[in-house]
């Protein structure tokens, strides 16, 4: 067992939910309100120095029941020791948890695509975009246990709005804006640009 | 930090000094040694928007870069991914955990039996197994003959890619031969699935041994050629010295690893801070660079592989004999002979086949030190034969994330170069 669980315990008290050990890693679950106050903590503090962020993912279980889970992985280079802290947010609330880009800039694409695949958002990411997915990318969150294996248009739908995709919505309205190219755009189309749209589906002939 | 390194190296030689290297000649100036940066004149006006990719050679991949530039100046990169996004982590999760391996060839395609390996570890980490000793110093020889291909693919392409296109052909005819080594191996070249959870598809074939020692004999004598072609030579050295500098605090804080965290000067290497397959009772050096730039990143590679090459001569050294596979036969396949014959065989050929090798209650992240940097898997099991879930800590995709801030105020042209010093392999990046 690693001896930050104990410290983490004598320092957070009740938002340390559980401590557990499985395969030789300790892993603490806390309470997702405070994951940036405590990885901040676990970061800065010199007994802890957990200052390499190995990765953030998610875990959804089979069981519907179970809450989805928010994992990081800590490593406190130097002192070669490892730490799973683990963030718990119920699937009936709101999938919302502050993001730790303030504290790792390592953090920034790995949020990104625990958006992108599980739907969870990150408060207070400088750019929570689809990142895996394109932007536009209307099918849902691929990793969540609900989602079917081959997505839930049916093949002709998504080869239908692969076709039908608009150029522009390739790039960002941020990206188009750069360009000089925007006030040679016809008017509609930089006009659906300054309302921020990313690109438009037309309908189907006969209706969606 | 960003400082400019004086360049001492040859740029057009006058022939060879006592060492029978080229005699130098400092760049444009006239005290020996010193280099002046000249500002680059301010055109002002409107930014540019550029797009690259995702179809093109010097993108390594279907990667695709819309870069916003100030006449030739970088201001801004956005990297857009997962071109090649085909979802095995979800695949995973429909598969036993031995299914999975094929999907692992696919992600790092340069290096795939360094995932097989990584794949194996994680899983057996999961199932409490203990490995063979000759199974041991086989996986190592499998990452280290990855590590060699993977490296001498880089250092080929972004030889390419900065305009030295010799180095390419000496690479690729030294990664042929280690190709042709994995190939008699695990009958393929690329898609090898070399692992099982317990063991190895097979044993090394005959011959393998005195083959693999005498590649990497001839492999010193090319890269002893490649660094008189490019460690010194000066337009190598002015293409990438002082370009895409990361430090120390900033290479740690984005979480880079492999070769992009250690050429910023941290010593952080898998194989020596969380050693697995008994890489700690191995001789082998980390290099780490100090400069953090290109240049560096190229040196630390470049070291890597003879490092390997000395990996691969100790591991060949103590190769024991023995069984590659574990003896228990619930967990991994009996051999068909016995499968046929014997009862007990085959009912347990029968249950892997049919139902998987179930992994207790648990989760487990075990990494390695891939070509591309730290490579990890984390397995969650329900105690079924399949996971729950299966996450890829990915190396290239993790480095390529800091390739905004290190191009930015660079030329378009470095950001080629700096590009290609991420090494990325885009099957890993969109997995």
């Amino acid at each position: 067992m690693n001896p930050s669980a104990d410290a983490l315990k004598r320092r957070f008290g009740a938002a340390i939910r559980r401590v557990t050990e499985s395969c030789g890693d300790t892993i603490v679950t806390i309470q997702p309100e405070r994951n940036r106050e405590i990885l901040a903590w676990l970061k800065d503090e010199p007994d802890q120095a957990y200052n390499y962020l190995v990765d953030v993912t998610a875990v959804e279980y089979r069981d519907a029941e179970r809450p989805l889970e928010v994992v990081y992985e800590l490593f406190a280079l130097g002192r070669n020791a490892a730490l799973r802290v683990k963030a718990e947010l119920a699937k009936d609330g709101t999938l919302v948890i502050d993001s730790v880009v303030p504290l790792w800039a390592g953090a920034d694409w790995l949020e990104r695509e625990v958006y992108d695949m599980f739907g969870i958002t990150f408060r207070g990411h400088p750019d929570l975009r689809r990142i895996l997915m394109w932007e536009t990318y209307a099918e849902g969150y691929p990793l969540r246990k609900d989602f079917p294996l081959r997505g839930r248009f049916s093949r002709s739908e998504q080869v239908r709005q692969a076709l039908n995709a608009n150029p522009e919505a390739h790039y960002s309205l941020d990206e188009l804006g750069i360009a000089e190219a925007y006030h040679e755009l016809p008017p509609d189309m930089r006009e659906r640009l300054a309302r921020g749209e990313r690109g438009r589906i037309p309908d189907a002939p006969g209706g969606p | 930090m960003a400082v400019k390194r004086t360049l001492d190296v040859a740029l057009g030689t006058t022939g060879l000094d006592e060492r029978g290297l080229p005699v130098s000649i400092p760049l444009g100036l006239e005290t020996p040694g010193a280099t002046a940066v000249e500002e680059a004149p301010r055109l002002g006006g409107e930014h540019m928007l550029l797009n690259i990719g995702p179809q093109h050679p010097a993108t390594h991949g279907v990667l695709r870069l819309v870069v916003e530039l100030d006449g030739e100046v970088v201001v801004r990169v956005i990297p857009h991914v997962g071109y090649l996004h085909s979802g095995f982590e979800k695949l995973g999760e429909y598969r036993h955990y031995n299914q999975i391996v094929p999907l692992t060839d696919r992600m790092d395609y340069l290096a795939p039996m360094a995932n097989n390996v990584c794949l194996a570890l994680a899983v057996e980490k999961l199932m409490g197994i203990e490995i063979t000793e000759r199974c041991k110093v086989l996986r190592v020889i499998a990452c280290e003959i990855s590590r060699i291909i993977s490296h001498l693919v880089w250092l080929g392409t972004t030889g390419i890619d900065i305009g030295a296109i010799t180095p390419f052909l000496w690479m690729f005819q030294e990664r042929e031969k280690f190709y042709n080594l994995q190939e008699a191996w695990t009958g393929a070249r690329l898609t090898t699935s070399l692992t099982r959870v317990g063991g190895l598809m097979a044993d090394i074939p005959d011959g393998f041994e005195a083959d693999l020692r005498a590649h990497c004999r001839s492999l010193l004598k090319v890269m002893a050629e490649v660094d008189r072609v490019l460690t010194r030579n000066g337009i190598w050295a002015g293409r990438t010295q002082g370009i895409g500098v990361l430090t120390a605090e900033e290479a740690i804080n984005m979480s880079m690893s492999g070769a992009m965290l250690r050429a910023s000067g941290v010593a952080y290497d898998v194989r020596k801070d969380r050693p697995y397959l008994d890489y700690e009772t191995y001789d082998f050096e980390v290099p780490i660079g100090e400069h953090g730039d290109v240049y560096d990143r190229y040196l630390v590679r470049f070291e890597e592989v003879l490092q390997s090459a000395r990996l691969l001569d100790q591991a060949l050294d103590r190769l024991p004999d023995g069984p590659i596979n574990v003896a228990d036969h619930r967990v991994i396949l009996p051999p068909k002979h016995a499968a046929m014959t014997d009862m007990e065989s085959m009912i347990h050929h029968f249950k892997q086949v049919m139902e998987g090798v179930p992994a207790p209650v648990g989760e487990a992240y075990c990494s390695i030190e891939s070509p591309k940097g730290e490579l990890g898997y984390y397995f969650v099991s329900d105690g079924t034969a399949k996971p729950v879930r299966w996450r890829v800590r990915p190396p290239a995709f993790i480095n390529l994330s800091a390739l905004p801030k290190m191009s930015q105020g660079h030329l378009l042209s470095d950001l080629i170069a700096i590009n290609a010093s991420v090494d990325i392999v885009m099957g890993e990046v969109d997995r």
